[in-house]
C-alpha cells in the first residue's frame, strides 16, 4: 500500500473519534453525572499523560525525568508562569545531561 | 474587537505548547525522512493525523516494514483517548455552533486539551471559541512547521538540547495540573490514581488504551469521591 494511503487511513481513524464529540454531544441528552464525570477527565487524563511517560524523557535514565518534574512542580507551586516552569525544568535536564 | 482580543490571548495560551512542540516536531521529520519518507509524506502525515506519538510509531513501523493495517490498528488505539478527551472538552462548548465546534475537535491532542482544561471558563465568554481557534491553530502550526523543517533541513538542533525539550510538554502538564491541586486535593488524589492505573495497566494493554482506561478509571473514580464529600 503506498504510504499516502497509509497517512489517510490513519488520518481517518485519528479524525473520526476526535470529531465524533462534537456531533454527539447536543443530540444525546446525557444524565447530570455524566457531565460530573466529564468534569472529573481532565484531572485523570493529566495524571496518566504524565505518568509514567515522563520517566522515558530520556532513554534509560528514568531519574532525568522523575527529577525534572519535581522541579517543574516545585516553580510551578511557587506559582511561576506555565512558561518558566516548562523552561526551567527543560534548562534541568540539559543541565544533566 | 471581542474577537481579536480572544484570538490574541488564545495564541498566547499557545506559547508553551508551540514551545515544546517544534523540537519534536523536528525530530520526527528528521526521523521520518531517514526511514524513507518524502517531504511531501512527512509533512502530510503531520498535517492529517496531527498525533505525535502516533506519528513517530507509524515511522518506526514503517522503518521496520510492518503491515498498513497494523500500522492503522495502532494509530486507532494510540489516539482513541482523544475521544475521551473531546467528550469533556465539548461539554463545555455546547452552546457553540456545529461547524466551530467540529474545526476545534479536529486539532484536539493531549496538550492542546490540557491547556483548554485550566481555560475552562473561556468557553462561557463572548468569543470564547475563538481564544481556542488561536490556541489550537497556532499548536499546529508550530507542529508543522518543524515537521517540514525536520525533513527538510535535518537536524539543526543540537541533540543535548532538542532531547532536553522532550520534558518541555511534561512540566506543561505539570504546570497546569499543580494550581487544581492547590485548590482541592481531590483533584490531585484522581490525578495520582490515573498515574498509578497507567503504570500497571501498562504491563498489559498498549500504551494508547492503558491510558483511556486509566483517564476513564480514575474519573469514574473521582466522581463518586467528590460527590460523596459536597
Amino acid at each position: 500500500m503506498p504510504v499516502l494511503i497509509v497517512i489517510i487511513c490513519m488520518s481517518i481513524v485519528t479524525l473520526v473519534p476526535r470529531i465524533l464529540p462534537a456531533i454527539i454531544i447536543d443530540r444525546v441528552k446525557f444524565p447530570i453525572w455524566v457531565g460530573q464525570w466529564l468534569e472529573m477527565i481532565p484531572y485523570a487524563a493529566l495524571g496518566a499523560l504524565i505518568f509514567p511517560g515522563i520517566l522515558n524523557v530520556i532513554p534509560d535514565q528514568p531519574q532525568i525525568g522523575f527529577f525534572g518534574g519535581l522541579i517543574a512542580i516545585v516553580l510551578a507551586l511557587f506559582r511561576f508562569h506555565i512558561i518558566f516552569v516548562v523552561l526551567g525544568a527543560t534548562a534541568f535536564v540539559y543541565l544533566l545531561l | 474587537m471581542a474577537e481579536v482580543s480572544q484570538l490574541k490571548r488564545g495564541i498566547k495560551a499557545g506559547i508553551p505548547i508551540m514551545l515544546g512542540y517544534f523540537p519534536i516536531a523536528i525530530t520526527y521529520g528528521v526521523l521520518a525522512s531517514q526511514a524513507g519518507l518524502s517531504i511531501l509524506e512527512l509533512t502530510s502525515m503531520s498535517a492529517l493525523v496531527y498525533g505525535g506519538a502516533s506519528q513517530f510509531m507509524a515511522t518506526n513501523m514503517l522503518l521496520l516494514h510492518m503491515g498498513a493495517l497494523e500500522i492503522i490498528i495502532a494509530t486507532f488505539v494510540l489516539n482513541f483517548r482523544h475521544f475521551v478527551m473531546g467528550l469533556s472538552f465539548m461539554h463545555r462548548l455546547q452552546h457553540v455552533p456545529l461547524k466551530w465546534r467540529v474545526g476545534l475537535s479536529m486539532l484536539i491532542t493531549d496538550e492542546t486539551f490540557s491547556v483548554t482544561t485550566v481555560e475552562k471558563e473561556v468557553a462561557k465568554e463572548p468569543s470564547g471559541h475563538l481564544f481556542y481557534f488561536g490556541l489550537f491553530v497556532s499548536s499546529y502550526s508550530s507542529w508543522l512547521i518543524g515537521s517540514f523543517i525536520g525533513g527538510f533541513v535535518g537536524d539543526i538542533i543540537p541533540e543535548a538540547i532538542s532531547q532536553s525539550f522532550g520534558i518541555a510538554l511534561y512540566a506543561m502538564f505539570i504546570a497546569l495540573l499543580v494550581p487544581s491541586v492547590k485548590t482541592n486535593y481531590r483533584y490531585g488524589m484522581i490525578a495520582g490514581l490515573a498515574m498509578i492505573l497507567n503504570y500497571s495497566l501498562s504491563f498489559i494493554f498498549q500504551e494508547g488504551w492503558s491510558i483511556v482506561l486509566a483517564t476513564i478509571l480514575a474519573s469514574f473514580f473521582g466522581l463518586f469521591f467528590m460527590r460523596r464529600r459536597t
